[in-house]
């Protein structure tokens, strides 16, 4: 079956810069894989709503505000209420590591912290997305 | 409850899971399909199309919220091209649409023209149908209007509206060519820019001369970011509705829809067929390369492929 893996790739929070959300869309397409782009300044419900829509493989988030610990948990959170459990949930952006077991543990599987480069977030995502 | 089930309810996630399936080719969505065709047909289709950033999201956006106003249930089908090099897209139609996320009565899609060879229009009608189904009054398919799946895709619309924008150049000599046959009402959007007016002029004298039935397509001026003249836009489609209902047209274009339909689920399926196996077989090479030497003709060559499938 021809199957495209689908990413979400969102930008919760206030903060105005997607350079980096635009970098990682950029690469995961050239990795052959069709990227759902939603904008600046989503709400989380807004994010989860579009990740059920799109019936995505993948939701990845880009925060650089600092208010990481509170969003991205928000969207595993309304994600499971919703009753998705098949779509895999990573993080990227200025995140400090004493942050990162917190974030694991609320169900962002993987953070990617400045520097990774692109290359080992497609191999993540080839690796583990759920289905 | 099993997915086809949650789809009569009007569930949303069983809506998408099926999208997706339709999408990747998965004969056991084909045949819930098959079986839950006879509730489809409720949804009125508008094909929306026009160049590359000439404000066809923003004007999904804002046509879908005039008629939530009316208390209508929206589905929408964003196409984006899917790059032929890696297979890879980026779909950003969304982005002119976040209002619409919590919408309860909105669900909205992004799909990616994938393949060649129509694939596309397999899957957007395959998308249409399960909205059809899910529950949705109205169903808008935007899609850029330049290749011919694409064109194809919209024709296959109860209406079909076309976005043009002021300074459209020559643009609008290549979009007159072959697209602005299929277009049953044309919006100018970005009216707030000037030029407008003459290419509203334009379009107009292009109708003029094409005139051979007893309805023309209106031309509405909109800036669909300023919300300007929306209603009046929705007014023009729902006339073009009304129109084709009242005249019978209806169930006329339905039908050449559904031909048209047939004819190319036909066509890809035989397309399969043969190039499966062909590719199987590396008969492709080995016959290009005879045509090549001359050892063969092209229409031989043709006939030993045909073969596979007779
Ligand atoms: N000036 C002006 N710009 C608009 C209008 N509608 C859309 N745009 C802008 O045109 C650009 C492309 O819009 P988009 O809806 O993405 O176009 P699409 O590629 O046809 O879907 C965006 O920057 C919009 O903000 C309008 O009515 N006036
Ligand atoms: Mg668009």
């Amino acid at each position: 079956m021809e199957r495209a893996i689908r990413v979400l790739v969102a930008k919760p929070g206030l903060d105005g810069h997607d350079r980096g959300a635009k970098v990682i869309a950029r690469a995961l397409r050239d990795a052959g894989m069709e990227v759902i782009y939603t904008g600046l300044r989503q709400t989380p419900e807004q994010i989860v709503q579009a990740a059920i829509q799109e019936d995505v493989d993948v939701v990845a988030m880009s925060i650089l505000s600092g208010a990481h610990n509170h969003l991205f948990p928000k969207v595993a959170n309304l994600l499971r209420e919703e009753g998705v459990d098949d779509v895999l949930i990573i993080g990227g952006g200025v995140i400090p590591d004493d942050d990162i077991p917190g974030l694991i543990e609320a169900g962002i599987e993987a953070i990617f912290t400045p520097g990774t480069s692109t290359k080992d977030v497609v191999e993540y995502i080839r690796n583990n997305v759920k289905r | 409850m099993n997915i086809e089930e949650r789809l009569l309810k009007g569930d949303k996630r069983a809506c998408a899971r099926l999208i997706t399936m339709l999408e990747n080719n998965d004969p056991e969505a084909i045949e819930i399909i098959k079986r839950l065709y006879k509730h489809s047909g409720n949804a009125y289709v508008i094909g929306i199309t026009g160049p590359p950033g000439s404000g066809k999201s923003t004007l999904t956006d804002k046509l879908t919220k005039e008629l939530r106003k009316r208390d209508k249930r929206v589905g929408i089908i964003a196409i984006d091209p899917t790059s032929p090099f890696t297979g890879g897209a980026i779909l950003g139609d969304r982005i002119r649409m976040s209002d619409l996320a919590l919408d309860e009565g909105v669900f909205i899609r992004s799909m990616g023209t994938r393949g060649s060879l129509g694939g596309m229009s397999k899957a957007t009608w395959g998308a249409t149908k399960v909205l059809d189904i899910y529950g949705v009054d109205y169903i808008i398919i935007e899609t850029v209007g330049v290749g011919q799946s694409e064109v194809d895709i919209v024709k296959t619309a109860d209406t079909v509206l076309m976005v043009m924008v002021p300074h459209l150049g020559d643009d609008i000599q290549a979009i007159k060519a072959g697209v602005m046959e299929i277009a049953d009402v044309f919006a100018i959007n970005k009216a707030d820019l000037d030029g407008a007016d003459k290419t509203q002029l334009e379009i107009e004298m292009n109708l003029d001369l094409n005139e051979k039935s007893d309805y023309r397509p209106p031309v509405v001026k909109v800036s669909a970011s300023r919300n300007e003249n929306i209603d009046q836009l929705i007014e023009k489609l729902m006339e073009h509705r009304n129109y084709l209902e009242k005249t019978g047209k209806f169930s006329e274009r339905r039908k050449r829809n559904t031909k048209l339909e047939i004819i190319k689920l036909v066509e890809e399926e035989l397309m399969n067929l043969i190039m499966d196996k062909a590719l199987e077989e590396n008969l492709l090479e080995s016959l290009s390369e005879d045509v090549l030497l001359k050892n063969l003709d092209p229409y031989t060559a043709r006939d030993k492929v045909l073969k596979l499938i007779k």
